[in-house]
């Protein structure tokens, strides 16, 4: 079993540091009315003819909901398109785990959803920390999306009418989302999957497997290509384009344990980053409140049981501290249901970062359950009473046999136990009102981008912005682009391309000839922790000063004692392995400074010093409402701090009530 | 816990393999099946040794990226699992447990416990969809669907495309994958446009890929962690039958 060594610190704590760059005014957001944004904006955008589209070659990083649904539309569009992924199969993504379901404001309830209600709900969830333009056109092509998946044969819950069911989710009170059972974020993937085979088929699109992205090249500030590693054999390879997409998913395995899947990686947008592009809000980390709670140091990931359970669960601890009586025992006035307690009007659908810190509040007072007292009971009997096995089993079936599968008790019997996990990162590379980076050329989609979410995502919104990136923006916006491009010749035989490949080698031979003796696994670990203990729930100066200066050791031992077995030349996992371990080292340092030059708590970021007397997080409008994108100086340079100011002409931020 | 371990190894998909023994003790028994080989592979760097390579990567039984034939049994001892849903608690402390590849022409070893299953994605490429362009479609609810079709149709979409059912089969056939996506896109109004030529096509490449031929066994859904029924094949059988014996209303 490897052992957590702890950190120590050395005596004199550096602060984290970086330097005050140019305010970012330039962000290709429209003006004017809200509702008619995008559709203006579309008609303003540069058309390809199709006899052009032909010419020209795109590459998609990444299949899941947002890859495969841009690789897919582009190709229909007639674009040649690249796509890489380092799964056996584009089906793998992890988009394929999503569980609870879609927003969209169809308002098929006649309960008085509308477009601006989605917006509004989102932009307020982010607790104002996100674009007008751009939430505003997400909730606007959420309509689209279930239209067209609906078309592609996703059979969605339906009632017995045969029309489309809903149900609710965090931090709404419409029933908005739509869902096919617990397997929605898979019914999806597998429609953008189909649609990638079929233009595939149709020789529209070539999908590389077993291929990573360990470069992006660029060229006078324009994204010219991607260098890649075949990981079967191990055969390093340029390749150009006349843009390139990142749709590579989030970075919250930079924490170890978390509810992604375990190859998930931040190296290609790091790489990206490093090559030029701002990365936006790092250090924004959705941390989910229903998870399955650690067990021990051997496991390798945690995990999430849906959001749509607090449909129907109630979370509760016992009232008495230290009250180990089976809960069936415990009887319902010694209960303290303390979400519906504190917040009436939303109650167990509070949002995730509300429902987050709740939990960790009601566990830091003492009252959490389980064997490690860091858990709380997401308890069904009430429901199971009202409507019936039958109908619970419809709802959640599935994720009643995994709970009980990983933990060994049935959710039948006795309350779920639950407790926070990291999740998703609204936080990924900066991109303009077309998705395209600060680098011509470079796109960021879905989860990589830091996109549509401000600081705390609502639930069944990343599914909704994934497809919506993917189907209905990008292939509009990157047109635009890739009008000026048609006189461009595409060649691989550049300075650029030889210099980021013989670096990609340099680091590779690098790991391979570290002959330390400890496991990746181990320094990944190690890295976890100290973001988790302080850039996780809770953050404040003193110790993001301490993680600060740990990871930067943490960072240096890595390439001195870090023990990479085998060879480039092959399949060898542990070298994939390092090399993403090696970028999460590097991007851990910039999550930790963003949470420092924050001076205020907003959605998930809570800083300490900064909270009301109830606990709630405390914004400071005047001096943050702005987006922090961050430039790359080098390994031993601090940061440049870009800001792009949030205004807000239609919304007024408000202190977020859920109560 | 402690374990004897008889693990298949192979270089690659041109060397020969052989089964190599390793010991793993202090193994958590609430340790997943792919924790306990992480123990194995630490200990296996921390001696110097190439460490074990098998597929994995949501470890929560959706993916389908894992998949070891344990103990002569798909993803293990237990029915409609996959092997990153198995638990070391399942086992008994002491025991050997043999570890191999899914076994199957269409599937060429990798490395060691890796397999290449692209076949399966090459099945999908010749109709496993409904032909939509991004952007054509009617309003979802203008197409509505009885609630028992829908139903349906999402018991056979759950296919993980793990391959289980293929490394279970005697005859290696494929016949539960293919039959999933035929059945569930044969049930829903928007599936009937190309259902001819889908299970026409679908079934052609199946057998391309040197897939064997169904001998209704029911091997594949004892072991389908997607619990797809074997009622997909049949409906499969009806419709290749139909596709291939009754006269194309719209042939010239």
């Amino acid at each position: 079993m490897a052992e957590i060594a702890t950190p120590v610190a050395p005596s004199v704590v550096p602060a984290p540091s970086w330097r005050e760059g140019e305010l970012i005014l330039q962000n290709a957001c429209p003006t004017g009315d809200l509702e008619k944004r995008w559709t203006r904006h579309k008609d303003n955008l540069r058309l390809v003819a199709p006899h052009n589209k032909r010419k020209l070659e795109i590459i998609v990083v990444g299949a899941g909901l947002a890859g495969a649904s841009a690789a897919a539309t582009l190709g229909e569009l007639g674009y040649r398109v690249k796509v890489f992924v380092y799964h056996n199969s584009p089906r793998r993504a992890h988009s394929i785990a999503a569980q609870g379901g879609i927003n969209a404001a169809k308002n098929y309830r006649n309960d008085g959803d509308s477009i601006w209600r989605l917006f509004y709900d989102t932009i307020k969830g982010g607790d104002f920390r996100a674009r007008e333009s751009n939430v505003y056109r997400l909730a606007e092509v959420s309509v689209k999306i279930i239209d067209h998946c609906v078309a592609q044969g996703i059979p969605f819950a339906r009632e017995y009418g045969g029309y489309l069911d809903t149900r609710s989710f965090g931090g709404a009170q419409l029933m908005r989302t739509f869902y096919a059972r617990g397997q929605t974020g898979q019914q999806l993937l597998l429609g953008a999957y189909a649609a990638l085979q079929r233009q595939v088929e149709l020789g529209n699109v070539q999908v590389f497997y077993n291929h990573e992205l360990l470069d992006v090249v660029v060229e006078e500030g324009k994204a010219k290509g991607v260098i890649v590693r075949n990981l079967i054999t191990g055969q390093i390879s340029r390749v150009a384009a006349h843009a390139v997409v990142l749709a590579t998913g989030g970075y919250g395995n930079a924490y170890y344990l978390s509810t992604n899947a375990k190859m998930s990686n931040a190296t290609a947008i790091w790489r990206a980053h490093r090559r030029g592009a701002y990365f936006g809000n790092p250090s924004f980390v959705q941390i989910h409140p229903t998870c399955i709670p650690q067990s021990g140091d051997y496991q390798s990931k945690l995990t999430l049981m849906s959001e749509s359970l607090r449909n129907d669960g109630r979370v509760w601890v016992p009232r008495k501290k230290g009250d180990t009586r089976p809960p069936h025992e415990t009887p319902d006035s010694e209960r303290w249901y303390y979400l519906e307690e504190w917040y009436p009007a939303f109650g167990n659908l509070v949002p995730r970062d509300i429902a987050s810190r709740a939990a960790k509040r009601v566990c830091d007072m003492g009252y959490g359950v389980g064997p490690t007292g860091r858990a709380v009971y997401l308890d069904f009997s009430d429901a199971i009473r009202r409507f019936g096995r039958e109908v619970i089993y419809q709802r959640y079936g599935n994720l009643f046999e995994m709970y009980e599968e990983i933990t060994g008790e049935s959710p039948w019997e006795t309350p779920m136990r639950i407790y926070p996990a990291v999740h998703y990162t609204m936080g990924g590379l900066w991109v303009d009102y077309n998705l395209m980076t600060n680098i011509e050329g470079l796109y960021a989609i879905g989860e990589a981008n830091f996109s549509d979410h401000g600081a705390n995502r609502l639930g069944a919104s990343a599914l909704m912005q994934g497809l919506a990136d993917g189907y209905f923006i990008l292939p509009y916006t990157i047109g635009h682009y890739l009008a000026t491009q048609l006189t461009q010749k595409l060649s691989t035989d550049t300075a650029a391309f030889a210099d980021a490949e013989k670096e990609t080698r340099q680091r590779i031979g690098n790991l391979l000839n570290t002959k330390g003796t400890r496991t990746v696994d181990e320094f990944h670990r190690e890295l976890g922790k100290i973001l988790w203990d302080q850039c996780g729930l809770a953050r404040n100066a003193e110790g993001l000063r301490t993680a600060m200066s740990q990871i930067r050791e943490l960072r240096e031992r890595y390439w001195k004692e870090v023990k990479v077995v085998g060879t480039n030349e092959g399949f060898n996992q542990t070298l994939e392995k390092a090399l993403r371990v090696a970028d999460f080292l590097e991007l851990g340092e910039l999550m930790i400074i963003d949470a420092y030059h924050r001076e205020e708590s907003c959605g998930c970021h809570l800083r300490e010093e900064y909270q009301t007397e109830e606990g709630e997080a405390l914004r400071n409008d005047k001096d943050y409402a702005y987006v922090a994108a961050w430039q790359w100086q080098g390994e031993k340079e601090p940061p440049v701090l870009h800001k792009e100011p949030l205004t807000f002409e239609f919304v007024k931020p408000t202190v977020r009530s859920y109560k | 816990m402690r374990f004897t371990l008889r693990v298949w190894r192979q270089k690659d998909a041109k060397s020969p393999g052989q089964f190599e023994t390793y010991e793993v003790d202090g193994v958590p028994a609430d340790a997943s099946f792919l924790e306990m080989l992480d123990i194995l592979n630490e200990k296996l760097i921390k001696e110097g040794k190439e460490p074990v390579a098998f597929d994995h990567d949501c470890r929560e039984g959706i993916c389908g990226s894992c998949g070891l034939f344990i103990n002569g049994r798909a993803h293990g001892p237990l029915p409609n699992i996959t092997t990153c849903r198995l638990y070391m608690r399942h086992f008994k402390d002491g025991d050997t447990i043999t570890i191999e590849p899914f076994r199957a022409r269409p599937f060429p070893v990798i490395k060691d416990l890796v397999v290449d299953r692209s076949a399966l994605d090459r099945i999908i490429q010749k109709g496993g969809y409904i032909s939509v362009n991004t952007g054509s479609a009617p309003d979802a609810n203008s197409i509505p669907i009885a609630k028992a079709a829908a139903d349906r149709a999402f018991d056979y979409a759950t296919c993980i495309g793990c391959g289980a059912c293929v490394a279970a089969c005697k005859n290696a056939s494929a016949m539960l994958f293919t039959s999933a996506k035929v059945a569930h896109l044969a049930l829903l109004p928007q599936g009937q446009p190309e259902r001819r030529e889908r299970v026409k096509r679908m079934v052609a490449q199946m057998d391309a890929e040197g897939f064997g031929h169904c001998s209704n066994t029911g091997a594949c859904a004892v072991e389908c962690p997607a619990k797809i029924p074997l009622s997909a094949i049949a409906r499969l059988q009806r419709d290749f039958i139909w596709a291939n014996l009754t006269p194309d209303p719209y042939a010239r």
